[in-house]
């Protein structure tokens, strides 16, 4: 008895109850289709957390001063004075696997424009820190290592200063805008970013040549931060190693004793942000899996009242030369033949409305392929399992019990 | 001498009940040539149930040599059986065991179905042919909600010889029919005989056997008797049926 027959015998069965057959997939529907929405929300939101985290610069690596322990109380890094411009220079002239590197100065600082005024985040930076963060001009141009080197009173404004500090329909660039009591140049303007992870508007910014920031307006001979971009993505450890080996070289710190600064890569920062939106996800995948053991449970308590209500057929079946393995076969392809319908059904409604809530969520949508295959394979292997029992139930009936049966 | 299809030697069958023993059959034998028209009769215990599941290769003898086309069933494994049934033996039932919502086509083309070598064109040709056999060309896309008993019965006699079994066994065929509809069945089951089928019928009921040609009693598990006859013409009993009826220009 060819397979071709049994899929017929199997699929004309299931015809004969097709109420009965539609609600019994309702449970493999429900199962996959919550699975595939909850693993596809899982991974749009995962690749929202990419999105923004590779927003904040390209193969980012922060080099931060270290916290600091005063007789057992973090004072935290304020008063640490570790890392100096010098740091810098070393770093851009002595390593292989890092391709740009700026120190960084925050401030906050009241931005004046005529009638306008904004409190504002300032940052210095090289010319590199634009590449390094991935800001794009719109307008204008960068500022050049001449002006870091005449400590150039110019900036380039980010979106939201812009629509603060300036009417629509005029251009910013060559206005003069003040920066606390400083008068400043604007040069260019930037390209909206957007709200990151964490909700902070990457638009308030004003950057300035470093030497600017940390000499007319904080003072400071340290430096906050340095930025620096790894080769690529895979040496980004190496790059982590290289820059800590010259930094405690500079800082003569001696072995055994802990750095005065931390160095962070991106790769660090996007596991901390993933880590909860992981755990939601695999706890709500959780929760879908078990539904579609519900719905498998479903389908075999319906293949055990088909076998008991079906005995007679069975008899009749055997009596006129089915072997047992057609009978086992027989009932295991209606069980599979549901599971699989059903989880066809699941997985066509599981990505409408993945894709429906990544519209509502803003988030990319994304067909995991994975998950497809994997729903698949599952509702194959759902119809098998939950399906054996009383398809050998069936298969082992009596033929002379079974046609006697009323 | 005709050449033999069935060939039952001492056969026994013995039942464990509990603790106790059954001996549902005490050493049967006889063999039925091809071409008979067999009746077996017996009241209910009398073993014909049991005779008729081993003759269907449903069970096996405890002991005895029971043959089938020169072909022994003994220590056959079911699935061997299971293709004999399939392609040497044609069940009729009382009850008809056709599928529900199934056509008649499709309930005749069943048997073929567990058989690997009939392509699914011959099948339906066979199973066509056996339709227009028993008299249902016109109803061939009938469900069996939508015939009568009569012609449910006749749907099952052409799944029946669908296969062209050797041998045909019907168990209690007419039970569930009114005498006149019986009467056509057997009617049927003669012309088939003619056509050289091989006939083994069960039944408690002597006037069915009447329209036989070889009566075997049982009785508590032993051949009583075993003699031919000399069989009515069906088609005749319904033509007396039909003058004695009185429902005018039916």
């Amino acid at each position: 008895m060819n397979i071709f027959n049994l899929i017929k015998i199997a699929y004309k069965s299931l015809m004969r109850n097709k109420m009965r057959a539609f609600l019994t997939m309702l449970g493999i529907v429900i199962g996959i289709s919550s699975v595939i929405t909850m693993v596809g929300v899982g991974e749009s939101s995962q690749a929202s957390i990419n999105n923004q985290v590779s927003q904040m610069g390209t193969n980012l690596i922060m080099v931060q001063r270290a916290r600091m322990r005063e007789r057992g109380v973090s004072t935290g890094r304020d008063n640490v004075q570790s890392l100096k411009v010098k740091d810098v220079d070393l770093l851009a002239n002595n390593t292989k696997y890092i391709s740009a590197v700026s120190p960084v100065f925050n401030a906050n600082a009241q931005i004046i424009n005529g009638n306008y005024n904004w409190q504002g985040s300032v940052m210095g930076g090289n010319t590199d820190l634009m590449g390094i963060r991935n800001f794009e001009l719109a307008t204008g141009s960068n500022f050049t290592d001449d002006d870091i080197k005449k400590y150039a009173k110019v900036a380039l404004i980010g979106h939201t200063i812009v629509e603060e500090l300036f009417d629509e329909n005029v251009d910013p660039i060559g206005k003069t805008i003040r920066v606390g009591n400083m008068p400043v140049k604007v040069i260019g303007t930037l390209k909206p970013k957007g709200e990151n992870q964490m909700g902070d508007d990457q638009d308030d910014i004003l950057l300035m040549p470093y030497t600017t920031v940390q000499k007319r307006i904080l003072g400071i001979d340290f430096v906050h931060m340095i930025m620096a971009s790894a080769v690529s993505e895979d040496v980004a450890e190496n790059a982590v190693a290289e820059i800590e080996a010259i930094l405690r070289a500079s800082h003569k710190i001696q072995d055994g004793a802990a750095d005065d600064f931390e160095v962070r890569t991106q790769a660090e920062m996007l596991e901390m942000m993933s880590s909860i939106s992981g755990m939601m996800t695999t706890l709500l995948t959780a929760i879908a899996a078990i539904s579609l053991i519900v719905g498998g449970i479903g389908i075999m308590n319906i293949m055990y009242v088909t076998v008991t209500e079906r005995t007679k057929e069975i008899g009749l079946r055997m009596s006129i030369g089915a072997h047992n393995s057609s009978i086992l076969l027989q009932f295991l392809c209606e069980s599979v033949i549901l599971s699989l319908i059903g989880g066809l059904l699941g997985i066509v409604l599981g990505l409408l409305m993945s894709y429906l809530l990544s519209v509502i969520q803003g988030m990319p949508y994304i067909v995991s392929t994975s998950a497809v295959i994997l729903s698949f394979v599952v509702c194959a292997a759902t119809g098998i399992f939950f399906g054996w029992y009383p398809a050998k139930k069936a298969a082992s009936l009596d033929p002379i019990n079974a046609l006697r049966y009323e | 001498m005709s050449q033999a299809i069935l060939q039952i030697e001492n056969l026994r069958r013995v039942f464990q009940v509990g603790v106790e023993q059954v001996h549902a059959l005490k050493g049967v034998s006889f063999s039925v040539n091809k071409g008979e028209f067999v009746s077996i009769m017996g009241s209910s215990g009398s073993g014909k149930s049991t005779l008729l599941n081993i003759l269907g290769c449903l069970d096996t003898p405890t002991s005895g040599e029971y043959l089938i086309d020169g072909v022994s069933v003994k220590e056959r494994s079911k699935n061997d059986l299971a293709d004999i049934r399939n392609r040497k033996i044609g069940f009729v039932f009382q009850s008809y065991n056709l599928l529900a919502r199934t056509t008649a086509l499709e309930n005749v083309e069943l048997p073929l179905i567990y058989n690997s070598s009939v392509s699914s064109r011959e099948r339906r040709e066979r199973a066509k042919h056996a339709l227009e056999m028993v008299g249902l060309t016109d109803r061939m896309f009938h469900t069996p909600n939508q015939l009568s008993g009569g012609q449910q019965q006749r749907v099952a006699i052409a799944r029946a010889i669908v296969n062209d079994p050797v041998i045909i066994l019907a168990d209690e065929a007419t039970g569930n029919l009114d005498t006149k509809t019986s009467y056509e069945i057997m009617s049927l089951f003669q012309e088939l005989n003619e056509k050289g089928k091989t006939i083994a019928f069960v039944t408690h009921e002597p006037d069915i056997s009447a329209f036989t040609s070889r009566i075997i009693m049982l009785r508590d598990g032993h051949i009583i008797s075993d003699k031919t006859n000399e069989p009515l013409s069906a088609m005749l009993e319904i033509q007396k049926f039909k003058t004695s009826e009185i429902i005018p220009n039916s």
